[in-house]
């Protein structure tokens, strides 16, 4: 799809001076707007788009917060107070990035979920798909470094407990612990690291970004169908088609984002944050940021010990066992076909998956008392077993259902047309979801 | 001409390998001090050792102070409190050792070797960080009257050993010993 011939045609003088010497233009316009894209492409392909812009509007209100915050633990919950009340906008921004937080990692779900449901990880795509997965880790690290930094009661008992998984290895753990901190506790030593390493991560995220969108030029994007563009009526150039699809899909982002920031800033925050950390007061229900909740209930899950694990270190093996099984998923599902269009079982075993992942984020908000613990149990059970088990399985035995021909084919179908289709094909019944 | 080859090669050879050598040997130093300077400092480092007064602490009572910027809690048990924990089998506790750093490291969780010891048996001194993921328990409360951990759901009973959750040891005891009848030295 990229590569190869190259559609760009400098016409001024100062265009062909530069093609010359730096032809940046021409990857630019290789990239954005000539570049082909599937016809079919829905909204749920809008995300990558959303998440590009949610990363520049990061960086930018973060750098700006950085010129007023105070990284020591003597003036960091005061500055945020001082950036909130004294800077001018600063309410505006620092609300911006907090809830940015939570809305980059909203699209950064809905784009995750959308490539395990068309299969966007199967072969050519599984680097595409790693690269994604380390962005994700990245972004992980970046935001609970963030949350550090204000230096409320959550900031504080989040650090401690969050680095606390290091100390479920044996001999080698407290030590970590100690490096990673800077101390016996978190303390002042902790808090600079974090805002240093908060303030490089983004910039990290945008290389892997530059990484993950070449490797997606390499290959050309999935599309509905997971059927592979076969000819050039399969696809429309980039600009106008996808770039307005995309700007469209962004403006009701932003404009939901816009919602919270106005009318319910604190909404996804903790009102425990609001007060100063104190290392001597551990607040009664603690919890981290929403979109880390599902691996804090699979933390919680394991409460009994396996063999020589100890239930600390099996529910820390768990939980990052939850998202380093990611990697590899490209090798655990088994099927040929790459939509789950075309998979009735599989898309079955999907949806329960989504709701799994929304209990278990529910679950990860509530005491680990009671029946939560055996529900977490349960959840966490599914959790692994629709990567270890389903996926490899399912590919064997299920029977998908018979696919178009091609992207034209399947477009052709849905607008009602039903020509065009290939003896092969003639008893498709034709795949209506939007 | 083959002698001349040679001896060019081996030439070359040893530059190769000096200076690959060089190159390993000399990023290894570079890197470490970017780790290193990532430690706990000097002033971290300098074990304050704190003195508590408990003349004041009357039984059924507890202080917390703060030692390596963690919570160590000091009780004065109760009679009730020492004679539940005194009932408990030692098979029926998940982490049997004492976790004591003023005895040997392999003492039995009995109730004497978690407590300051013979007819200090009423005073209890333990860090006061979780052993699961090192939050600050909540005193007599959980199932065990002893120590809760809100975190996590860990439960410890009125010797602060582990009895019930994730938290896999007992609550440590720091090295501590009583000056005199009335102060502690913890540290």
């Amino acid at each position: 799809m990229s590569g190869g011939h190259s559609s760009y045609t400098p016409t001024t003088g100062i265009e062909k001076w530069l093609d010359a010497r730096l032809p940046l233009p021409r990857l630019m316009y290789d990239s954005f707007v000539a570049y082909p894209v599937p016809r079919n492409l829905n909204y749920a392909y809008t995300f990558g788009g959303i998440l590009a812009i949610m990363l520049v509007a990061q960086i930018m209100t973060g750098i700006v917060l950085a010129m007023h915050y105070a990284a020591t633990t003597q003036l960091a919950f005061d500055s945020v107070e001082h950036i909130m009340r004294d800077v001018n906008s600063g309410w505006l921004l620092r609300y911006l990035h907090s809830n940015g937080a939570s809305f980059f990692f909203i699209a950064v779900y809905v784009h995750i979920f959308r490539g395990l449901y068309y299969g966007s990880y199967k072969a050519p795509r599984e680097m595409l798909w790693i690269l994604g997965v380390i962005i994700y880790l990245l972004m992980m690290a970046t935001g609970f470094m963030g949350y550090v930094l204000p230096w409320g009661q959550m900031s504080f008992w989040g650090a401690t407990v969050i680095t606390g998984f290091f100390t479920a290895f044996p001999i080698i753990g407290e030590p970590i612990q100690q490096l990673l901190l800077g101390g016996f506790a978190v303390d002042n030593p902790t808090l600079n690291r974090f805002y240093s390493l908060h303030y490089l991560l983004p910039f990290m995220i945008a290389g892997v970004v530059i990484l993950h969108v070449w490797a997606l030029h390499v290959t050309g994007q999935t599309n509905p169908t997971g059927i592979e563009v076969k000819s050039k009526t399969d696809t429309l150039a980039f600009t106008p088609y996808a770039t307005v699809k995309d700007s469209f899909a962004m403006m009701l982002f932003l404009l939901v984002f816009a919602y919270f920031v106005f009318y319910i800033p604190n909404y996804l925050g903790h009102p425990d944050n609001y007060t100063q950390a104190n290392p001597l007061v551990t607040p009664a229900h603690i919890v981290p940021e929403w979109y880390y909740l599902p691996f804090y209930a699979i933390l919680r899950a394991i409460t009994f010990n396996i063999g020589p694990i100890d239930s600390k270190l099996g529910g820390v093996i768990a939980m990052f066992g939850s998202i380093l099984v990611l990697f590899v998923v490209p090798w655990l599902d088994t099927s040929k076909v790459r939509s789950a269009v075309y998979r009735p079982w599989f898309k079955l075993f999907f949806w329960i998956f989504v709701v799994d992942c929304i209990i278990l984020g529910w679950l990860g908000s509530k005491p680990a008392e009671g029946t939560y613990v055996a529900m977490a149990q349960v959840a966490t059970l599914y959790y692994f077993a629709f990567f270890v088990v389903v996926m490899p399985l399912l590919g064997l035995i299920e029977t998908p259902r018979r696919m178009p021909n091609s992207i034209t084919e399947s477009v052709l179908e849905k607008a009602g047309d039903g020509g065009g289709a290939q003896p092969d094909a003639a008893a498709a019944a034709p795949e209506t979801r939007g | 001409m083959s002698v001349q080859d040679t001896g060019d090669q081996s030439r070359r050879d040893f530059l190769y390998v000096a200076t690959g050598m060089a190159g390993a040997v000399g990023a290894a130093a570079a890197v470490w001090p970017f780790i290193d300077q990532m430690r706990p400092d000097a002033s971290t480092l300098a074990l304050a050792s704190i003195e508590v007064d408990v003349s004041s602490i009357e039984p059924g009572m507890s202080v917390t102070v703060k030692w390596r910027g963690k919570p160590v809690f000091i009780r004065n048990r109760t009679d009730k409190e020492i004679e539940e924990a005194k009932a408990v089998a030692l098979a029926e506790l998940k982490d049997p050792v004492a976790r004591n750093a003023n005895i040997s490291s392999d003492a039995a969780a009995t109730d004497l070797d978690r407590s300051a010891g013979e007819g200090k048996e009423n005073w209890i001194i333990m860090v006061g960080s979780c052993t699961h993921l090192g939050c600050v328990p909540l005193g007599q409360a959980g199932d065990f009257g002893g120590w809760f951990c809100p975190c996590h759901g860990s439960h410890y009973d009125t010797a602060g050993r582990i009895r019930k959750g994730p938290a896999p040891q007992n609550l440590a005891i720091p090295q501590f010993e009583f000056t005199s009848d009335t102060v502690i030295r913890i540290g």
